[in-house]
């Protein structure tokens, strides 16, 4: 069933595509030697290249290029040998040259498509049209001064791939979905960050709707929206509000559109309208960036194995299902934790743990992979002790607790807080004895066929032992015994 | 190619300078009419087949390596700043 | 002070030599500032405490014996090349109140080499000009005079390098060719000048006018002189995408080359209707002069040469209006207040530059703006193509061409004003070698019927500067160009 929007003329269709900018990860910026630091001091990042002085030249920064291929090879694009960079010319506060270094006409990295998966199983491939390198531009700040607008050129120069997308979407879910595929993706090759709330990933999302079979209408873009929850939220708004105009009889006028999510709506953007003559040509004080095959066959060696690989691997080498493996290869540190645990252990096991309790532990804590206090090797010992019998299910659980909080190894915490399971007969049967004094009166109505009671005697020993009676000899003793 | 007053105002809009209406529009206005007028010449010649050249110089761009080596030094940024706030460069609030 | 007359090669010589000490020579060029400038007008902003300083460290490291290749040779700065917290104002009043953190790479490295500051040298605003009436600190003057008294432009954009170096108040100074403004102001004061090829000198520093066009190069009274100063301001700089990793040769050696079978092209062209005779007897005595030494002269064909300036007059301002977008009023420079910021960008914008400046920017702003861009700008580059490989081709069967610099000497302000285009046409023979790449030079050669001085141009294929040099310097042995200013250090006003 595709997704529409129920009209008063009948159904529409939605048509979504998105251009991303993806700030990449590189010690110094697109054209200078600037450091690109998040959260530094205002203006301590800064260049004179970026703050555009006078007689200031860019020259590029080879990681910066060769994050832009290995994204481009992440996404099955192709990679253009030679490419140009233009300049974007506008007026802005944050924009210190006047214009922005892009590629225009000439980008490095052309087709390529995406592969996501929908929560009905269904997988769809997302179309990527192009992939361009451009640098970011400062920050301006209009609420910290009465009368002033404030601007830090820290962002200024940064390196960003701006990663434009087929209109292939037809649904929010379908938005969300290629936007986490795109960040799984550029987190494993290591080309961005991804964290959209510090703004190294943003989106800018056009959308139109049209009845089902017809071409495509006008479209609006949505600029700059931060999330992936307010993407989804932006579309859904975004086309209800143009089936609206087209009902009414009205037209969609092509524009830009600014999401604001506490009131769910979006609104126009006029303050940009007049300016969108960006005379954009060749820019001179660079030549073309002309790629050598062999460097691109070198990047392409070089890179990680990607989720769809991981995804598929994970299935076929440890038995696991589609649903923990598409869990685990969403973050890269994720996979990668899950491959030191599972060796020499069962890979459903070691799963199970992990997205189950261990996962509870650190978003309880605030947590992620990366500042686990539990270590892969700790967490398969705790797992190990399962196995072997020293410890029982219940008491793994707390013992996980406890390493999330302290860190410490589970065998650690096991001997110096006894919880080694008991399969002592002889303390067990001590145990039972004690529980079938105490509730006389229950042992009797289980005995005359109340045989709902068994759990409770069960609950009643393991309790009389702290917890650390093994729960099948518990089991198989209390039956003798009642 | 002959450009009129209203097409001036936008290029001296694009470009960002004030132009006073009685006396500079129309002196600009001609001046650049001329201009175009000169250049108008060009029409004439055939480039069919010809790559345009953009650079002062066609070779492949040299990439430098990826090191921080700048920036760090915020009051040589700021020292020319005709306004500033603190560390920041201050212009009139944009409202948007 | 016989001093001021030498060239510097002479000069080098004479430190060496122990015969003048730097503080003395720079002394004897400060005081000569003082009294002429006020007539001049080339120099924007005069740094005698730098000079100073720089001459004694020269003097001491002559002393240690230690003493690099310009050690106290004092020089004009074009007002284009920043200057490490020194005022740089590019001739514009937007940058009136600009001091530079850094050094240009090219003066960088002219004070590496031990040269002495004198000052920062006046220009067309923003580079923008053939007669240095653009330049927001008033004209600088040309020291030549003719008969009727009239007050000279001394060309441009480089007018005050030029001034500065002819008058003797500096030995040589640095210039900036975008299309023609090194060769035409050293035409029209009487000195030699060349503009290297594209990427030989880095541009990282130098305020931009049109980036795929500007090239820094030397002025001086000699062709040898130029040949040492260029030495040192030419070579590899990371810090400029588009400078050439190439080694430099040695220049001056190059000087000294026998021309004989040197193959020199004629490009008719440049023979362009209501040339003037002299400018045309001029060309053929320069003809005449490398034939007698043994060149070989070629008639040749540049088809496109008369397109020149008008692929200029789209393709410079294009980048100009995108290069000084970044005059803005936010970060340096003047700022006009505005009520908003698209207020205080116009405002800030239309006060700080200048008639010219505004003109270029429009026309600029105007070809590439969207519907315009295919007919002016882009068809503009190709023919822009079509000048280059013109210039290859003929330079597949000659080593250098000969042109006369300028269609005429040194006009008197005022004229030549009634309308832009008019001005322009003063760099039509200059154009064509800037938009190709190629290096050109401005030799003095002699005077015209009111006495103002002449130059020819050699021009050459990419890197091959050293046939320049050598055609030139055999030009000027020929030429024996001894006329003098009449405004200039140790003469009397």
């Amino acid at each position: 069933m595709s997704y529409t929007i129920e009209g008063a003329t009948g159904p529409w269709e939605l048509v979504i595509g998105l251009e991303v900018h993806a700030q990449i990860i590189s010690k110094s910026k697109l054209f200078s030697g600037a450091a690109t630091d998040f959260g530094a001091i205002e203006n301590s990042q800064v260049s004179f290249i970026d703050a555009g002085f006078p007689g200031m030249l860019p020259v590029i920064n080879r990681e910066c290029v060769a994050q832009a291929v290995r994204t481009g090879l992440g996404l099955e694009a192709h990679i253009n040998l030679v490419s140009r960079f233009d300049r974007k010319n506008y007026f802005y506060a944050d924009l210190p040259q006047g214009y922005q270094i892009s590629q225009y006409k000439h980008p490095i990295v052309g087709a390529g498509k995406i592969e996501i998966q929908l929560e009905s199983g269904d997988v769809r491939t997302i179309g990527i049209t192009r992939l361009h390198l451009e640098q970011d531009a400062g920050k301006s700040m209009h609420d910290q001064h009465a009368s002033k607008s404030l601007v830090d050129l820290n962002r200024s120069g940064i390196a960003l791939m701006e990663i434009v997308s087929e209109p292939d979407m037809r649904s929010p879910e379908e938005a969300g979905a290629y936007l986490r595929k795109l960040r799984t993706i550029v987190r494993y090759l290591g080309t961005c960050d991804g964290n959209m709330d510090e703004g190294s990933m943003r989106a800018d999302v056009n959308v139109s709707v049209r009845k089902p079979g017809e071409a495509f209408r006008t479209r609006c873009e949505i600029k700059n929206v931060n999330s992936i929850r307010f993407v989804m939220q932006a579309v859904e708004a975004e086309a209800r509000r143009q089936v609206g105009v087209w009902e009414a009889g009205g037209t969609v006028d092509q524009e830009t559109r600014l999401f604001d999510p506490t009131r769910g709506e979006t609104r126009s953007m006029r303050s940009k309208e007049d300016a969108h003559d960006y005379r954009y040509f060749p820019e001179p004080d660079l030549q073309p960036l002309v790629l050598d095959e062999s460097w691109i066959e070198e990047l392409k060696c070089s890179l990680p194995e990607l989720p769809d690989q991981k995804y598929t691997r994970l299935m076929r080498d440890y038995g696991i299902p589609p649903y923990d493996a598409a869990i685990l290869v969403m973050e890269r540190s994720t996979a990668d934790f899950y491959e030191l645990v599972v060796r020499g252990r069962d890979g459903k096991l070691v799963s199970n743990w992990m997205l189950g309790d261990f996962f509870a532990g650190l978003n309880r804590t605030g947590r992620t992979i990366e500042t686990s206090p539990v270590s892969a090797n700790n967490f398969g010992y705790l797992l190990d002790l399962i196995t072997d019998g020293t410890i029982n299910g219940k008491i793994a659980k707390e013992i996980l607790e406890i390493m999330i909080d302290t860190g410490e190894a589970p065998r650690a915490i096991v001997e110096a807080r006894g919880l080694r399971q008991v399969t002592d007969t002889g303390a067990i049967d001590a145990a039972i004895a004690q529980v079938m004094e105490a509730n006389a009166d229950k042992v009797a109505e289980y005995r005359s066929g109340k045989e709902k009671l068994f759990g409770y005697f069960v609950g009643q020993v393991m309790k009389a032992m702290s917890g650390k009676g093994n729960p099948a000899l518990v089991n198989e003793a209390l039956k003798k015994k009642l | 190619m002959s450009l009129d007053p209203a097409t001036v105002r936008r290029i001296a809009k694009l470009a960002r300078i004030h132009l006073d209406d009685d006396d500079e529009l129309p002196r600009l206005q001609k001046e650049l009419n001329t201009i175009l007028g000169y250049v108008e010449q060009l029409a004439e010649v055939n480039v069919e087949g010809v790559m345009p050249l953009s650079g002062g110089m066609e070779i492949a761009m040299r990439m430098r390596e990826d090191v921080v080596n700048d920036g760090g030094y915020p009051e040589k940024i700021l020292a020319n700043a005709p306004d500033r706030i603190g560390d920041f460069f201050a212009v009139p609030k944009v409202v948007e | 002070m016989k001093t001021l007359d030498w060239t510097i090669v002479e000069t080098l010589a004479a430190l060496d030599s122990g015969q003048v000490s730097a503080l003395e020579l720079t002394e004897a060029h400060i005081a000569a500032v003082e009294s002429l400038n006020p007539h001049l007008n080339a120099f924007i902003t005069i740094t005698s405490e730098i000079a100073r300083k720089q001459a004694h460290a020269a003097d001491v490291a002559r002393r240690a014996g230690a003493a690099p290749a310009l050690a106290g040779i004092p020089l004009a700065i074009k007002d284009l090349f920043c200057s490490e917290n020194v005022r740089t104002t590019a001739g514009s009043k937007i940058l009136g109140p600009f001091i530079p953190p850094y050094e240009s790479t090219v003066s960088g490295k002219l004070f590496s080499a031990g040269a002495v500051m004198l000052g920062k040298a006046n220009l067309d605003e923003f580079a923008m000009g053939s007669s240095n009436i653009t330049s927001a600190y008033g004209p600088a003057a040309n020291p030549w005079k003719r008969g009727d008294g009239a007050k000279l432009v001394p060309g441009g954009s480089s007018g005050g390098s030029a001034s500065a170096v002819a008058a003797r108040i500096a030995m040589g100074a640095t210039g900036t060719d975008t299309g023609g403004s090194i060769r035409q102001p050293a035409s029209f004061c009487g000195i030699a000048g060349i503009k290297p090829t594209y990427g030989r000198c880095s541009r990282f520093g130098i305020i931009a006018f049109a980036s795929s066009l500007d090239q820094a190069g030397p002025m001086a009274r000699s062709v040898e002189d130029c040949a040492v100063l260029l030495e040192v301001m030419s070579g590899f700089d990371p810090k400029d995408s588009t400078s050439a990793d190439r080694t430099v040769p040695n220049f001056r050696a190059a000087c000294g080359r026998n021309i004989a079978g040197m193959r020199v092209g004629i490009p008719v062209e440049y023979r362009v209707s209501g040339m003037a005779p002299e400018i045309e007897k001029l060309w053929q005595a320069g003809i005449d002069w490398l034939k007698h030494e043994g060149a070989e002269i070629f008639d040749v064909s540049l088809p496109h040469t008369k397109y020149g300036l008008a692929v200029y007059y789209i393709v410079a301002p294009a980048e100009a209006s995108s290069n000084l977008a970044r005059y803005d009023g936010v970060r340096f420079g003047t700022r006009v207040e505005g009520e908003d910021l698209i207020e205080l960008y116009e405002r800030t914008r239309a006060a700080g530059f200048g008639a010219e400046v505004k003109r270029r920017i429009m026309i600029g702003t105007y070809v590439l703006s969207e519907g315009y861009y295919d007919a002016y700008y882009l068809k503009a580059q190709k023919i822009r193509s079509l000048i280059l490989r013109d210039f290859r081709e003929a330079f597949a069967n000659v080593d250098v061409l000969l042109t006369p610099t300028t269609p005429s000497a040194a006009f008197a302000i005022g004229e030549k004003m009634d309308d832009p285009v008019t001005m322009y046409l003063n760099d039509v023979f200059t154009v064509p070698a800037s938009l190709a790449g190629v290096p050109a030079m401005s030799v003095p050669a002699g005077l015209d019927s009111c006495g103002l001085p002449l130059g020819l141009q050699v021009i050459g294929r990419h890197f091959d500067e050293e046939s320049v040099f050598a055609i030139a310097a055999a030009l000027e042995r020929a030429a024996d160009f001894r006329s003098l200013p009449a405004l200039r250090a140790g003469a009397t006003p």
